[in-house]
């Protein structure tokens, strides 16, 4: 058994496991166990994200789906009174539907890299300024606040206990590995990568190059919009600034790239220095220098994104898988 | 097996081919030749599928294909490689292959059956079955090889082999002639086969259809092609002699 980045992940994921049922128990501040349950929500979020990114369909436009996600549960319980239980089914099936409505004819007529993130971006934005202009029952740019639910709480699926959601989290954390993991084991990984490089060349040996391409974005839109409904649910105020348009969309991208959407832990690595970063500065800075902390929060990232451009964990696996083979021998033929 | 009528390909103004007529004949290897620009590449592509043609149809094992998407053709059992090679860069060479295996097969293939095949593939055209090495550090011959490979493993019934000995020395297009040889001997696969030297191209196949600026000026045996005025002509007064 040779120390593979692949079973060093492994290994690091079963030894957090252990200690992270009883993490919140050892007397973790409330604000740290606020901090760490974002951390989980929103790298679920961005392992969404990357199960397209990984394959070139760059969507810059994912707080479309998260949006939708988050309103749809939300406007349900608030005036019908719908469990977000259903709600976010309603939910997934409404980004499923917008996932769909993008993907099909982007597919069809050949949309693809830069074309297709703008396309994304712009739905993404659409999204946002719909939310905004259906003031009345939306609540326009000021949000909307989840009603109480007293001491209906299952139902409502609303916990002021934040253990609670620490452990939600951190169960979506999983799914959110698994299905990466369960994906990139499979044969239609090579074949959403062939698509990638080459979509004429992928469907001149039979892949189906539409029907793949609808599936991983009806996929990461349906868990984008499971997250956009954790998010809201714990957060209990929805807002179309922080859940759609450009700023959100691009702050999923950012995490994600930064980590390594290449590896099982980069989507991980990246969300939580990002949520860490951008805490860390916000304290440090407070009301002072305005600007400054997203200042220099987005000149990290460009060095980041210059110099590590596999991520920071790909990198570091990467460093690891050369140390251990000092020289790929060349193959023959 | 294939019936190509009358197949008409214009982009804007410029027509590419106009009014091709060819059949290709079940167990045969059919060679498709012309100068640069006379349509060759184009008319491969409207029968795989790559384009969609503006007119005319092609029949393949009595359906009409003309239009469809190209996995949709390649189920039915006609594949093609490309004249430069387009490997999957990113995966493994066996990877390559397998995925061809298993998604271009006309029954379902499981990934496990997908696999064996591709080791098969691999060693019938002699790249190293063991392989987890990338397309990349493959030189000109081992990708066309891997072109090859990808192609046969999707199990075709009609292979369409574009250019396949462009930039090969004279020892590798030998083989590789006699690689295409094989393909029909061994899996009994039918074979239009693009090329431009013609003098090997001649050796190897039963019948050859030749095109010009879009139409088809000649077909029939070697040759017989070789003789003719018109196709002398076409290859600016280039004799093709036949030992």
């Amino acid at each position: 058994m040779s120390a593979t980045p692949g079973r060093i992940a492994f290994a690091t994921v079963v030894a957090f496991l252990g200690i992270a049922p009883f993490l919140p128990m050892a007397g973790m501040k409330q604000y740290m166990l606020h901090v760490v349950i974002q951390i989980f929500i929103w790298t679920f979020i961005g392992q969404a994200w990357s199960l397209m990114g990984r394959f070139g369909l760059v969507s810059l436009g994912h707080g479309a789906f998260l949006g939708i996600g988050a309103y749809a549960t939300t406007l349900l319980w608030n005036f019908y009174g719908l469990t977000p239980w259903i709600g976010s089914l309603v939910a997934v099936a409404l980004a499923v539907v917008m996932a769909f409505l993008v993907a099909y004819p982007c597919s069809r007529f050949g949309i693809i890299g830069h074309y297709f993130a703008l396309t994304t971006l712009a739905v993404g934005e659409v999204v946002r300024l719909l939310i905004i202009a259906e003031r009345d029952w939306t609540g326009g740019s000021l949000g909307v606040t989840l009603k109480a639910a007293g001491d209906a709480s299952f139902i409502a699926l609303q916990y002021a206990d934040k253990q609670v959601w620490y452990y939600v989290g951190l169960v979506l954390w999983l799914a959110g590995l698994w299905v990466w993991a369960r994906l990139d084991r499979s044969m239609a990984r090579a074949a959403m990568e062939a698509i990638g490089e080459d979509e004429t060349a992928a469907a001149s040996v039979g892949i189906r190059v539409t029907r793949f391409k609808l599936w991983l974005t009806v996929l990461s839109a349906a868990l984008t919009a499971l997250g956009g409904v954790a998010y809201a649910q714990y957060i209990t105020y929805v807002n179309p600034e922080t859940l759609s348009g450009i700023g959100v969309s691009l702050r999923i991208v950012f995490a994600v790239v930064l980590g390594g959407m290449y590896s099982l832990l980069g989507p991980t690595v990246g969300t939580a220095l990002t949520i860490a970063l951008s805490e860390w500065l916000r304290i440090v800075f407070g009301v002072k220098f305005i600007g400054m902390a997203e200042t220099i929060y987005g000149l990290l990232l460009v060095i980041f994104i210059i110099f590590l451009p596999a991520g920071i964990y790909g990198s570091l696996a990467d460093l690891v898988r050369r140390r251990r083979r000092p020289a790929a021998a060349p193959a023959t033929a | 097996m294939l019936t190509v009528s009358r197949l008409t390909k214009r982009f804007g103004g410029f027509t590419a081919l106009n009014e091709v007529s060819f059949e290709v004949k079940e167990g045969e290897i059919l060679g498709l030749i012309g100068p640069n620009g006379s349509g060759k590449t184009t008319c491969f592509n409207c029968v795989s599928g790559v384009l969609a043609p503006t007119a005319g149809t092609i029949r393949f094992l009595g359906d009409d294909i003309a239009g469809l998407t190209p996995d949709r053709i390649c189920h039915r059992g006609l594949t093609r490689t490309f004249q430069i090679p387009r490997p999957f860069r990113k995966l493994s060479i066996a990877d390559n292959v397998a995925v061809a295996a298993h998604y271009g097969a006309t029954e379902r293939t499981s990934e496990a059956e997908a696999r064996r095949r591709a080791l098969q593939v691999l060693d019938l055209v002699g790249l190293p079955t063991d392989s987890a090495a990338l397309p990349t550090q493959l030189g000109a011959g081992g990708l066309k090889k891997l072109e090859l490979a990808r192609a046969l493993a999707t199990g075709p019934k009609l292979l369409l082999a574009d250019e396949s000995l462009g930039g090969l020395d004279p020892g590798e297009m030998a083989s590789a002639a006699d690689m295409l040889r094989r393909v029909r001997g061994e899996l009994g696969i039918t074979i239009v086969w693009v090329e431009h030297i013609m003098a090997t191209l001649m050796r190897v196949v039963d019948r050859v259809v030749v095109l010009d600026h879009g139409e088809k000026i000649a077909e029939g045996r070697p040759r017989d092609v070789a003789e003719d005025p018109r196709v002398i002509e076409a290859y600016l007064g280039e004799k093709i002699v036949l030992e």
